[in-house]
């Protein structure tokens, strides 16, 4: 018993850690063609790296079919478009101070940076 | 713009989307057969996202075809017109249904007959070797079902995870994999587990798969139905437009209209693009757009705009504005932005969000551990229902949703009113708008005054008098003196030539016609000169009175007659100011006229409360001085001479004309001149609010009560423990209620006037 329970901590802290304290690997922007992908419930990748002001194209490109998939929002940025579906869309970041601008889908299942800096 | 789309073809870039590509050695065949296209400058494919980029001056499908014709298939990804991008959106979608129906039929027929045996017929254990057969023969079959119903979600929980995020892919994912896997424990080695604990919920699996892809589809339909009013306007457009070039009336599609074509429109058609009447005249429908029953007549120099429809003559219109210029294809983009921001009430929802899908994994393992330390036997198979219904009932889309569906209906049927807004911020705002100030000039009234009254004192009569007056003041740019010039012209009176012309700031005017010195100004001008005016004061008191603003016209230093002149009140003013009162909104009036004047329209129009003689540059402190006594103050003003105050005011009404979409200081923008769009806005606003507060108050509580059910906390006291099947419905059915309510908020009707 007393090995199930501290089984089930450590996977408590697991949990902890690998959804809130592990910072996942970031692109940066101009590393070949960055391409942001929506599908199966993610952005890939989820961090992209960007240049601080200074204005740049983000792609994005939705092979999801889920409705909530559709709506991309950058809320710092007050930037919210509809992803067509297996269509590339070009979204306009303005210039930007250094820090980071979360972005994600209408319900926040997906997310992901925009890191400026 | 500007260029027509032969030239755009003429050297383009094109994104090609391919599937079936399963190895980078393909890379270098699909580059080189696109390059063998004639006219493809280069091609270079991305293989981490399956996309190529083509440069050159080949066709899309030529690409496409060679794409085919080297063994993959291959789709054009460029962006297109609103329509087009509608209409591939509901095709996707309906496909998106039907596989989501298709995967909830397979998981349900074996789902229910599993349910029905465990609820009638016999108990889903473990014991004899027989039953370990069926078990294992069922097992494989939920497996099957989990991979062809389930497939989407476990995809979708790996890579999710990979990412080091979570989300509702997850909790399905986990809730029926730990169910399936013990299930699974089980039949292959029972004596891992307790004997009283040796059961199945391969049905709970099954039922749970297909109960949740039958929640997405239903959710999916009403979905569709929440962006009805965006698609009406899309809608709008006309797919092609009649236009004249070198003499010829040729047919072309509406993206192909360039600035300054001319486009013929007959009856009964939409016009096509905004642009300036330049020959014939008619009347245009443009209800669908402003709200405004009333057809408007246009004639030459009068503007048209597009997605209105012509009703009576045929006429020429030069094109001003086309594409994504034209009010219509603005209005759209502000609708759509407008949709998808949100309110500040949402925003305690978005910060659970974020965190939620992690929190209810944690408290499925402690009421896993509490199960297993404090429950009764078999306490496995306790912790493990409980685990799992845990996982299953937590609906983070509930809550997710709950805000968005709701404005955007909510924006979506302002937006049919005439009534543009902003953002979900002045959704918000406009809910609570206490106290609601009214610019008295063109707001409350038409803002183009008329002659009314013409006393005449001398020899003169009223003809001659009206003759002498606008000759005086065919040279000023006074709203009033237009007045006096519009109504000479309406009776056929023909004006002659002005001398020596003295404008006396603030007072009147002075100058010599046919010989004779007139002077035409205010009270105070005519006293300084020494003209007689005898009981006229009264007359013109008993004038100001009715709200009419009156002037004095002397003829060689004697007062030939008092002209009045008065800006009409709009017919609809009384009743819109007051429904703005009987919903509670304190209704003040702002004006810069004469305070017996303002007097006199507020007492016309119902309003108590007014602000007189203030000074253009004093709007915005009247605001704020509101502001400060507490109220919420929204403002309605032109949105020209009042941007301050209307940026200044809690939330700024601007009453547009049907063609200045985006007034740029404004929260919310009035396309009709009508005072009931404001009454519209407010309504429109405050059931918005209400459906979003009773979503979230249904989405927190769905969750806050349904988790700890679900972790079995009620069973100490009644024994009573959650089936995954019943948590799997509610999760299912959570957020299509959500969107269902939202939409309710489509009868929402604007006031019929």
């Amino acid at each position: 018993m007393l090995f199930i329970n501290i089984a089930g901590i450590a996977l408590i802290a697991l949990i902890v850690w690998w959804f809130w304290l592990y910072t996942p690997q970031q692109m940066k922007l101009g590393e070949g063609d960055l391409v942001i992908v929506v599908e199966n419930g993610t952005y890939s990748p989820s961090r992209i790296k960007i240049p601080e002001g200074k204005p740049v194209e983000l792609k994005f490109l939705r092979k999801d079919q889920s409705p909530c998939s559709e709506t991309l929002l950058i809320p710092k940025l007050e930037i919210s478009e509809t992803l067509p579906s297996n269509k590339l869309k070009l979204i306009q970041i303005p210039a930007l101070e250094p820090g980071e601008y979360d972005f994600h889908c209408q319900m926040q299942m997906y997310r992901g940076k925009i890191v400026a800096g | 713009m500007g260029v027509k789309t032969e030239d755009v073809r003429s050297r383009s870039i094109e994104e090609l989307i391919i599937e079936g590509a399963g190895c980078a050695s393909c890379v270098g065949k699909i580059e080189n057969a696109l390059k063998s296209v004639s006219g493809v400058e280069n091609a270079e494919m991305n293989f981490a996202q399956r996309t190529v980029s083509v440069t050159g001056t080949a066709n899309p499908s030529a690409l496409v075809k060679a794409v085919e014709r080297a063994g993959y298939s291959a789709k054009v990804a460029t962006s297109e017109s609103d329509g087009d991008a509608l209409a591939e959106k509901e095709q996707a979608d309906w496909a998106y249904y039907k596989r989501l129906m298709r995967e909830m039929t397979v998981a349900l027929s074996l789902g229910v007959p599993l349910m029905i045996y465990s609820l009638f017929v016999g108990e889903m254990t473990v014991t004899t070797a027989t039953e370990r057969v069926t078990w294992l023969v069922v097992g494989i079959l939920t497996l099957g079902v989990l991979y062809f119903s389930g497939k989407h979600f476990f995809v979708g929980a790996w890579q999710s995870l990979k990412n080091h995020s979570a989300n509702m892919d997850t909790l399905i994912a986990l809730g029926t994999g730990t169910a399936w896997l013990y299930s699974m424990v089980v039949v292959l080695v029972p004596h891992l587990v307790p004997e009283m604990a040796r059961h199945v919920y391969f049905e709970a699996t099954a039922m749970i798969i297909g109960l949740i892809n039958l929640g997405l589809a239903l959710e999916l339909k009403a979905r569709g139905r929440t962006s009805e009013a965006i698609k009406r306007l899309i809608g709008l457009q006309a797919k092609t437009a009649r236009v004249i070039r070198d003499d010829k009336q040729l047919d072309i599609a509406i993206e192909d209209v360039l600035e300054e074509d001319v486009v013929r429109v007959r009856p009964g058609e939409k016009i096509p693009v905004d642009g300036k009447v330049i020959e014939g005249s008619t009347t245009v429908d443009e209800s669908m757009l402003t709200g405004e029953p009333m057809p408007v007549e246009k004639s030459v120099g009068d503007d048209v705009v597009a997605g209105t429809i012509n009703k009576s003559g045929s006429f020429l219109f030069q094109a001003t504005r086309v594409g994504k210029d034209t009010a219509l294809a603005q209005i759209i983009n502000m609708v759509k932005r407008a949709q998808n921001s949100k309110p500040p009430i949402g925003r305690l929802a978005d910060i659970i969000s974020a965190y939620f899908v992690p929190v209810v994994m944690i408290i499925a393992v402690i009421s896993a551990l509490a199960w297993l330390n404090f429950g009764p036997e078999p306490a496995l198979a306790f912790a493990v229902v409980s685990a799992t219904t845990v996982l299953i009932i937590a609906c983070p889309c509930a809550l997710g949703l709950a805000t968005p569906m709701s404005v955007m209906v909510g924006v979506g049927k302002a937006a049919e009113a005439g009534v543009l807004i902003r953002n979900g911020e002045a959704l918000q705002t406009a809910s609570k708008v206490s106290a609601m100030i009214l610019d008295k000039t063109g707001t409350i009234t038409l803002g183009s005054p008329k002659v009314t009254d013409v006393l005449v004192a001398s020899e003169y009569d009223e003809q001659t008098v009206l003759q002498l007056a606008a000759t005086l003041e065919s040279g000023s740019e006074h709203p009033l003196a237009q007045a006096i010039v519009e109504s000479a012209r309406e009776r056929g009176i023909k004006t002659s030539k002005v001398s020596n012309f003295n404008a006396i700031a603030g007072h009147g005017v002075e100058a010599e016609v046919d010989g004779k010195s007139l002077l035409f100004g205010n009270e105070k001008l005519l006293r300084e000169r020494q003209v007689e005016l005898g009981n006229f004061v009264e007359k013109a008191q008993g004038l100001a009175a009715e709200a009419k603003t009156p002037m004095y016209f002397a003829v060689d230093n004697e007062l030939a007659a008092i002209i009045a002149v008065a800006d009409p009140i709009k017919d609809d003013s009384v009743a819109a100011i007051k429904r703005l009162q009987d919903n509670g909104v304190r209704v003040v009036m702002l004006t810069g006229d004469n305070r017996a004047t303002a007097e006199a329209v507020a007492e016309k129009v119902g309003i108590k409360e007014f602000f007189a003689e203030v000074l253009p540059d004093e709007k915005s402190k009247k605001v704020q001085e509101l502001q400060m006594e507490g109220e919420i103050v929204g403002m309605t003003g032109d949105g020209i001479n009042d941007a301050p105050a209307l940026a200044i005011a809690n939330v700024g009404f601007a009453i547009g004309t049907g063609t200045d979409v985006a007034i740029e200081s404004a929260d919310i923008t009035l396309m009709r001149g009508s005072l009931h769009g404001l009454a519209d806005a407010v309504a429109v606003s405050k059931a918005t609010l209400r459906n979003i507060k009773q979503n979230l108050f249904g989405a927190f509580i769905y969750n806050v009560a349904g988790i700890p059910f679900a972790a079995g906390v009620l069973y100490p006291f009644f024994g009573m423990l959650l089936s995954p099947v019943i948590a799997g419905a509610a999760m299912a059915f959570s957020s299509l209620t959500v969107v269902s309510n939202a939409n309710r908020l489509r009868f929402f009707k604007a006031k019929k006037h």
